[in-house]
This record gives structure tokens, C-alpha cells and sequence, in this order.
């Protein structure tokens, strides 16, 4: 079976700046899959590249055995491609029901003919029916509250819980979650770690999260990659990838005899699952 | 916002419910009494009068399109006048050379001034903000260009005639008739962009407004909908100058310059930028303002302020300095619109004497 996403040897440049280097890693169907680094080790840049917000200067990508890497970022919803943003990018206008519903654009079938025309030609039926499947997504997500209220008047902690909505709303098979617990209190991260948890067993989205939360990653991912300064310097299973000299140079500076050359960087550790 | 009006007990017991135009059946039926209250006009006002409503609806259908450009998609245009004018112009050629009957005339102009505003729309896949807006004021000028040189269709300096409206051999004639012409599309062209706009293109106009970046991840094609925005508008700019043309029965370039373009934009930002029926209301307020402005002049002609500043015929230039004034005023008071304030007045009198 094809993974669900193979990126291979991507590299991503803007002008003399080297945001991406050389980066491959494989993600599993059905795998809670995180990517951690510094600030500016690159792993939005690779988020960026897997939803079609950039385009890799060199390298590939593959989602379920077919190339990505030059397709049009729009094209890429109606694969199974979700995401959610670092800084929060909602439809601030607009109330969180039409927000989730935006997320469901390329299921819908109606056209600005046909919706115009609301009554005659089954766009109430259809935007009904596609209500309901936005009910359950706010249900599952504990919005009904705030179901009719502006996006933009919302508190930051709810405004990423309906990102997350919307994200959802797009039935992704493949959901990229870039700082979802970033500027939360301890409650609401424990929430949304469960929301995560249960994206990845109880509906079956493999999920690929960007968090600076070292104790979430550890305690809900089941692999991990490692960027710093645009290169992969791990991979594997949490624990082993905590333990990785490199990373701990990465994060903490320590300066090590053994790895003082940065270009001798070893193969990244598989996981050992 | 609109959820804290919604009274007491009235409990939402299925999707459909919550999905109707008008949130309770007060409204709904508040509206329903506007458009008989409307029918009935012709037999209670005078040829002025009708003649005032008839513009405020023709240049309302105009300024709706202009809304979902401006308003919904966030998109500018300063060429609206020259779309207004080209479905005149169409209509009058169809009807008077063609020999297209009015009825069919008015929204086959309105497909027409769509196509071409989807190409002038064109450069919308890759300008923004003022950028935009300078590639639209070409749209302006080539079109007049083409009005004045293109004798073969808008009778060149000659103003083109066209046809009265008429159906099954009745033929609507005279400011009372013809009004319900107008009253009918300016009811079907509302309920139209309000349908569209609770809908999935609609939605996805906003989302391109509001964020496109997030839009496009969400699936949306941002040169379409960028595209197909200046379609709609121009769609309505169309209807709303072919219902101009039978109404004057001709239709000269005169008078469309970059300063009926103008007065659309201020027609959609005075109603409220994104509120379909604020955009009657700012058309009004655009259309009924010289008017007050004429007859307050015409009160103080003769009057003791006149006397005392000795203003004479100067008077004329007061009325003028008056309009820009409270255009300006209003913008600095109420930038959100018409329909904001209309909606401050309906929560006020909601929870008075509680006004929290």
C-alpha cells in the first residue's frame, strides 16, 4: 500500500535563503505523524508545500502513490487535503457556521445559478443535508454555543477549534494541523489534544502536526520528524528521537566533540515500531 | 449579532427553519408588506415621485451587482457607469434593431454586459486593491470610447431610441406602468443575490474576501470566483441600464462619465459594503439627497438667511457644498452603512428600555 504522504528530497529556496533542504520522509496511512524544530527549522515551510502553498524548488511529493508536487493548491481539498494555519486565517466575517460550511465548497454541487435560484433546484436540499454533516463536526467539537456568532469576535482558543472545524468539514483523509495548541491555556491544550487523538482513531484522518508542546507530541504522536535549519535531523518513534544527540544540540545547544561537523549528519533513525 | 434578535422562545426546531432569508416570521412579513406597500404607490403618489422610486430601483439593481463585486468579494471597480450604460445601449439596439421584444431585450443585455464584464474582469486573476482599480477605469473609458465611435450600435453622437416595455400587446407607458416593471426586478434580482449569497458560490465570494489564502485551501478556484464576481456585477449593471433604456425610451453616453461610477461606489459604501438591502437604502440615500437638498434650497430662496448673507443665486453652489459635506459626514459617522445603523435602531427598540 502506497503511504500517505512521501515527501522525497524536497527542497524549497527563496532567493539566497535555503528554507528547505534535501528533506525526505514518509507518513504512514492512519499515523499521528509530528514534525518539531526550532523556530525556523522549516517545518511550516514543509506544511506549506504539502498543502500547495509553495511549491518545492527541487524534490517531490507523493500522496497515496500520486504526484502532488505541482498541483494547484484549490485542487488539493477535493484530494483529501486539510489543514488549519499557524496564525489564525478564518473568514472573519462570517458567522462559524458559514465558516465550516466554506470547508465543504468542494462537496457541494450548487453554483451561484442553481443556489441563486435556491427553492427550485434543490440547493435548500442539498445545503440541508450538508448542514447536518457540519452539526456533527460542531457537535464533536463543542461549538453549538457559538454556532451564530462572527468568527472575528471569537476568543483565540475557540477561533482555532473552529479552524479545526472547518478543516474538517473537507473530509480530509490527510490533515495538516500547524500549531493547533499554540497561545492556549492548559485546559483548552487538553482539549484539543483529544480532539486530535480522536481525528486520528475515531475518524480515521492521518494527521501530521506542527507543536511546540514537547509533552503533547511525546504522549499522542506515534512518529516524529525533526527539522532544524531546513534539514531533517531525525526520525522515529518519540522517545528515541528525544534521546538523539542531534536533537538535543538542536534545542538545547549543547556543544558535543562527537558532532562537531554539521554535514556529518547520520541517517536518520527509523522507527522502531 | 443577528441571533441576539431573535426573541424569547422562538425555538429552532429543524435546519430549515434556521436556514430562511428573514430570521423571524415578524420580518418576514414586514418585508412581504414593503413590496405591496410598493405596488400600491402608483395609486397614491404623483409622477415625481414614481419617477424617484423607479431610479432608486433601477440604479439599486446597478449598485446590488456593484455590492457583490465590492462588498462581498472585496474587489473594486471604478467602470460600473460604462457596464450601466452598455446594457443600454444592448437593450436599445435589440430592441429598436433587432426587433427583440423589451421583455426579452432586458435580460439577454444582461447576459450580454456580463460577458464583457467577465473579460474586463480578466485582469482580476492577478491585480488587487488599487491596482485593480486602475485596470477597471480602463474598463470606463474603452467602453465610452467604443459608445461614441461605434454608430452601428449606439448611434454615435445621435442618442440611440428604443422600444416600450410591453407584454401579450400591452404596453407599459408612463411612469405608474412602468414602475411595476421595475418593482418586479428589483424583487427577483434581491431575492436572487440573497440566495446566492446563503449558498455555496456565494460563501465562497466572501471566503475569497475575507481570507483568500485559507479559500484556496478550502478548495476555491481564486481566479474563478474573482472572475466570475465581475460577471455578476456586470450581469446587474446590464439589467439595471436596459430597464434604464425603456424607461427614457433613449439612451445618449452623456452623463456616464467616471462620475456615475463614482456615485454607484457611493451608493454601496453609504448602504453598508456587503448588505444586500442596504444597497436600496444607500440608493436611496443617493438618489433622494439632491433632491432634499433642491427642495431645501428652494425653501431658503428668498428667506432671511438668504437675505442676510446676500447669498443670490450663489445658493445653487451652497446646495452643492451641502451634498459633499453630508456624503463626508456620514462616511467619518457610519462607515459601516445604512444597514449597520438599521440594525443599531432595530436592537435598540428590541431591548428598550434595556439597552444591554
Amino acid at each position: 500500500m502506497d503511504d500517505a504522504l512521501d515527501v522525497r528530497q524536497v527542497s524549497l529556496r527563496f532567493g539566497g535563503v535555503r528554507a528547505l533542504t534535501d528533506v525526505s520522509f514518509s507518513i504512514r496511512e492512519g499515523e499521528l505523524f509530528s514534525i518539531i524544530g526550532p523556530n525556523g527549522a522549516g517545518k511550516t515551510s514543509i506544511v506549506n508545500c504539502i498543502s500547495g502553498r509553495y511549491h518545492p524548488s527541487e524534490g517531490k511529493l507523493f500522496y497515496r502513490g500520486q504526484d502532488i508536487t505541482g498541483l494547484p493548491t484549490n485542487a488539493r481539498a477535493a484530494l483529501g487535503i486539510g489543514r488549519t494555519f499557524q496564525n489564525l486565517a478564518l473568514f472573519h466575517h462570517m458567522s462559524v457556521l458559514d465558516n465550516i460550511m466554506v470547508g465543504r465548497h468542494h462537496l457541494l454541487k450548487n453554483n451561484f445559478l442553481t443556489g441563486s435560484l435556491y427553492w427550485l433546484t434543490g440547493a435548500r436540499k442539498e445545503e440541508l443535508e450538508h448542514r447536518r454533516k457540519v452539526e456533527e463536526i460542531i457537535d464533536f467539537l463543542d461549538l453549538q454555543p457559538v454556532r451564530k456568532a462572527t468568527a472575528g469576535t471569537l476568543s483565540y482558543g475557540l477561533r482555532k477549534r473552529v479552524e479545526l472545524a472547518r478543516a474538517m468539514a473537507l473530509e480530509p483523509k490527510l490533515i495538516l494541523l500547524d500549531e493547533p495548541m499554540a497561545g492556549m491555556n492548559l485546559e483548552e491544550k487538553e482539549d484539543m489534544a483529544r480532539y486530535i487523538v480522536d481525528l486520528n482513531e475515531e475518524y480515521g484522518m492521518t494527521v501530521v502536526m506542527i507543536e511546540h508542546d514537547m509533552g503533547v507530541v511525546m504522549d499522542i504522536s506515534h512518529r516524529v520528524v525533526v527539522l532544524d535549519f531546513g534539514k531533517k535531523i531525525a526520525e522515529g518513534d518519540p522517545a528515541a528521537v528525544l534521546a538523539d544527540p542531534h536533537v538535543k544540540r538542536a534545542y538545547l545547544g549543547e556543544e558535543d566533540e562527537a558532532l562537531s561537523d554539521p554535514d556529518d549528519v547520520p541517517p536518520a533513525m527509523e522507527a522502531s515500531a | 449579532m443577528a441571533s441576539s434578535l431573535i426573541p424569547a422562545g422562538d425555538f429552532r426546531t429543524s435546519y430549515a427553519v434556521d436556514t430562511t432569508i428573514f430570521p423571524t416570521v415578524t420580518s418576514r412579513n414586514f418585508a412581504i408588506a414593503g413590496v405591496v406597500l410598493c405596488a400600491l404607490a402608483p395609486f397614491a403618489l404623483n409622477d415625481y415621485w414614481m419617477s424617484m422610486l423607479i431610479a432608486i430601483g433601477i440604479y439599486g439593481i446597478a449598485a446590488l451587482g456593484l455590492n457583490v463585486l465590492l462588498g462581498f468579494t472585496g474587489q473594486i471597480s471604478i467602470g460600473h457607469a460604462a457596464f450601466f450604460l452598455f446594457g443600454a445601449f444592448t437593450s436599445a439596439y435589440l430592441s429598436s434593431k433587432m426587433g427583440v421584444p423589451a421583455f426579452f431585450a432586458i435580460p439577454l443585455s444582461g447576459l450580454v454586459t456580463a460577458l464583457v464584464g467577465l473579460i474586463f474582469g480578466l485582469p482580476a486573476a492577478r491585480l488587487k486593491g488599487l491596482y485593480l482599480a486602475i485596470a477597471t477605469l480602463a474598463a470606463q473609458y474603452i467602453l465610452l470610447d467604443f459608445f461614441a465611435r461605434a454608430e452601428w450600435f449606439s448611434g454615435g453622437s445621435v442618442p440611440a431610441s428604443a422600444e416600450p416595455f410591453s407584454i401579450f400587446g400591452y404596453t407599459f407607458t408612463g411612469d405608474h406602468q412602468y414602475f411595476y416593471v421595475v418593482l418586479a426586478y428589483v424583487v427577483v434580482s434581491f431575492l436572487l443575490v440573497t440566495n446566492m449569497m446563503r449558498t455555496r458560490d456565494g460563501r465562497a465570494l466572501i471566503a475569497v474576501r475575507d481570507h483568500y489564502l485559507s479559500a484556496e485551501i478550502m478548495g476555491i478556484n481564486l481566479t474563478y470566483y474573482r472572475t466570475l464576481s465581475f460577471g455578476i456585477a456586470a450581469f446587474f449593471a446590464g439589467i439595471g441600464g436596459a430597464l434604464y433604456a425603456h424607461y427614457q425610451l433613449v439612451v445618449s453616453y452623456e452623463g456616464f462619465g467616471i462620475e456615475r461610477s463614482v456615485l454607484f461606489l457611493a451608493m454601496v459604501i453609504i448602504g453598508g459594503l456587503g448588505s444586500v438591502m442596504g444597497t436600496l437604502m444607500g440608493t436611496a440615500f443617493v438618489v433622494l439627497l439632491p433632491e432634499a437638498m433642491e427642495w431645501l434650497s428652494a425653501a431658503l430662496r428668498g428667506g432671511v438667511i438668504d437675505q442676510t448673507l446676500g447669498l443670490k443665486n450663489n445658493i445653487t453652489f451652497v446646495r452643492e457644498i451641502a451634498i459633499g459635506v453630508i456624503i463626508i459626514a456620514f462616511l467619518v459617522f457610519e462607515p459601516d452603512g445604512l444597514a449597520h445603523r438599521w440594525h443599531q435602531i432595530k436592537a435598540y427598540w428590541k431591548f428598550y428600555p434595556f439597552s444591554h
